[in-house]
């Protein structure tokens, strides 16, 4: 091992399948999505250069900013729900009865592919034969509301799918991080005489602080990239009040066959997703992982 | 040093790569005209699994032709809908159409021809089809007077109406379309939803705005707002869009509208919870023919045609509707004449196998004398042959980007975020910036 570690060429020739792949896959698409950025192009004629201008009309397009807000929007609540996702696993890791069927039962959603989840929450949001509705009429609600079809409620109606989705996933990741927590160092705090608050908030939470980062960041970056749910539900209507980046973007480029705005809208996202990320990483580097 | 030399070396590989890579794309169409003759190669959206009628009948042509060609093969790719989009979007990027292959109607053809990669037909047309094609069929795929595709299929949209319903309450196939609002308040008042529609697609909300518009202000008036030689804030199309807000003020479509697709909007057909739906003629197997429908149920649909307006220029047999898919030739094809004499061959026997295989209406006259045929199907094929007028979808006449300012506006008028005088003003500068 030693002997090959040293050996700079095979270091080279291991790395570069997956390098190959990456820079294939990923990175020369992105520079490709921001030359086309700088392009005049309905995606099947020639490209024509038009330097800045799909970038100066980004700025003053208000879809492309209500949109935006949209996104942004559900990152904050995705990001708020982690609290709530983080205090059911404490819960969870406390070894309450019934912790290995609850935690099984909050895995599902994310089984489930999130076209079926589109379907499922459809017909629970039909405004005449769906679950919910009928469910607010045997509670004697007159005028039910339309959900999807309201621009005022479709954004909460969406938004209650998607933190549903994604909860189980968020939740296994503090349930193992919690797991792992030294058992020592619990059985020392209780005989401390601790309380179970303290021992949580003082003990578990600092010491899994650096899986909470990662769940930060994939909360917000997740949801300011999101698109399948909201495609598939409402195809970011009605008239836009459910847009986001993501499904704008697709809207540019495939419907309208706009793929230079279309790729500078991609591009915009992801400057916006990067300097997001450098944010929480800033925000949060202030400390370093604890460990005992 | 040897830092330096395993990045070159790293670099030569990823240039190796590279070029394997886009070697092994355009190593596929040369095959063009090999030993064993000539070799068309055809593009169709019609898998076996999910449109085994459709990809029946093209079998058999090929089959067919190929019998009478012998020298001719027919290579075949089949893709999904979505699919086929995409794949034909990427091959005519880098220049690599079929030889043959699908396409639709106008907007969506456009571009393709901007770009000369599609073969005229015109002299097929000339040829082959003197008198063939229903009226303003062929027109749909023409671009500057020169015609790019050979249309498949055509639909029209009539109103659907469970005919339950209607006896239940008396009503009447309105004529008029004073008469179809007492329908409409009749039924509101009942309690039982008039009209069941999918607006989250928008393009089935314009399809009551066009008939609207058509019956308001007669078929020039879009069509001129279109081609630019009027204006969509002429007050026939502003009173259309009026109309759509008294419609949906009066509550005649389906509660959240807005919100259901146009799959679920049927839903409410098919499960008779509301009384009419207007869609194409494609829905008809659902009434007629298909399987997975109840006996009882098909004998409750009945359609009617969309009823004049009081003082209107439109008449009652003109239709909403158009092309659906058509043949392309690509213009760097290498067999293209052969291609286009296949092109001619599988429209011709498609038109005489498609309405009573598929449930398909050709765009060729079919002669409905000694086929047997659902009565839904043959009154539906005489009204067409009656046709004074047939529009096409709005969404497919205008551009790409000006129909999603017409889509956006649908639903926006529909859902009363933007008022009747907002809507033609919005959709006339969009109109006017592509000028």
């Amino acid at each position: 091992m030693k002997t090959v570690m040293s050996n700079k060429f095979a270091i080279c020739l291991y790395v570069l399948p997956a390098l190959l792949l990456i820079l294939v896959l990923i990175y020369i698409p992105i520079v490709l999505t921001g030359y086309y950025g700088l392009m005049d192009w309905d995606g099947i004629g020639a490209m024509k250069f038009i330097g800045l201008d799909n970038y100066v009309q980004l700025i003053k397009d208000k879809m492309f900013w209500t949109s935006t807000y949209h996104s942004v929007l559900l990152a904050v609540f995705s990001a708020i729900s982690l609290i709530f996702y983080l205090i059911i696993s404490v819960i969870l890791a406390s070894r309450i009865k019934g912790a290995n069927l609850l935690r099984k039962i909050y895995l599902i959603p994310m089984l489930l592919s999130s076209v079926a989840i589109a379907q499922l929450w459809l017909k629970i949001f039909d405004p005449t034969n769906g679950m919910l509705n009928k469910l607010l009429e045997l509670f004697g609600v007159e005028n039910t509301p339309i959900w999807l079809a309201d621009p005022n409620l479709v954004l909460v109606a969406i938004f209650v799918p998607i933190i549903w989705q994604y909860a189980g996933f968020y939740i296994i990741i503090y349930y193992a991080a919690l797991k792992n927590v030294p058992e020592e160092v619990i059985e020392a705090a209780k005989i401390d005489g601790a309380t179970p608050w303290q021992i949580a908030y003082r003990i578990k939470l600092p010491l899994i602080s650096g899986v909470i980062k990662v769940t930060i960041v994939l909360a917000i970056v997740g949801s300011l990239k999101y698109f399948d749910l909201i495609y598939v539900m409402t195809g970011g209507g009605p008239n836009g009040s459910s847009e986001v980046i993501a499904s704008y973007m697709y809207k540019e480029a495939f419907k309208t066959y706009n793929f230079g705005y279309g790729s500078a809208i991609g591009f915009a996202l992801l400057i916006l997703c990067l300097v997001m990320t450098w944010i929480i990483q800033k925000l949060t580097a202030s400390r370093e992982d604890i460990q005992y | 040093m040897f830092r330096h030399k395993s990045f070159s070396i790293l670099m030569s590989i990823v240039m190796l790569v590279v070029l394997a890579l886009s070697g092994c794309s355009s190593s596929g169409n040369e095959s063009a005209s090999g030993e064993e003759g000539t070799v068309i190669k055809f593009m169709h959206l019609w898998p076996e699994g999910s449109s085994k009628a459709q990809y029946t009948i093209v079998n058999n042509i090929i089959k067919q032709y190929e019998k009478e060609h012998p020298d001719v093969k027919i290579q075949t790719e089949i893709l999904g809908n979505e699919q086929y989009k995409d794949k034909i979007k990427v091959l005519s990027a880098s220049n690599e159409l079929p030889d043959v292959g699908v396409t639709w109607a106008a907007g969506y053809l456009k571009p393709f021809v901007e770009g000369n990669m599609l073969a005229p037909l015109d002299d097929k047309i000339e040829s082959d089809f003197k008198d063939q094609f229903v009226a303003g069929t062929t027109e749909a795929y023409a671009v500057d007077g020169k015609t790019y595709g050979l249309p498949l299929e055509l639909n029209i949209t009539p109103v659907y109406y469970n005919k339950e319903i209607f006896e239940k309450y008396n009503l009447e196939i309105p004529e008029t379309y004073d008469q179809f609002l007492d329908v409409v308040k009749t039924l509101v008042d009942k309690g039982v939803t008039p009209i069941t529609l999918g607006n989250k697609d928008r393009w089935t909300g314009s399809m009551w705005y066009m008939y609207l518009a058509d019956r308001i202000g007669g078929p020039e008036a879009l069509a001129n707002a279109i081609n630019r030689s009027g204006s969509f804030e002429d007050p026939t199309l502003l009173k259309a869009a009026e109309e759509v807000k008294k419609l949906v003020d009066m509550g005649a479509f389906v509660k959240g509208f807005n919100g259901l697709s146009n799959d679920e909007a049927k839903g409410y057909f098919m499960n008779e919870q509301a009384a009419m739906y207007l869609m194409a003629t494609w829905e008809l197997p659902n009434y007629t023919t298909s399987p997975d429908v109840t006996d009882e149920f098909k004998e409750k649909v009945g359609y009617f045609k969309f009823p004049t307006y009081e003082g209107g220029k439109g008449d009652i047999n003109s239709f909403v509707g158009g092309p659906g898919v058509g043949l392309f030739v690509s213009e760097n094809s290498k067999v293209k004449e052969e291609s286009k004499d296949f092109v001619s061959y599988l429209v011709k026997e498609w038109g005489k196998h498609s309405v009573t295989d598929a449930g398909v209406i050709p765009a060729t006259v079919v002669d409905t004398s000694n086929t047997e045929l659902d009565q839904m199907y043959i009154d539906i094929l005489n009204d067409l042959s009656n046709a004074s007028n047939l529009t096409l979808y709005a969404d497919v006449q205008m551009s790409s980007s000006v129909a999603q300012v017409h889509l956006d506006m649908i639903q926006s008028l529909f859902g009363g975020q933007a008022a009747p005088k907002e809507f033609v003003k919005k959709q006339e500068e969009a109109l006017a910036e592509e000028e």
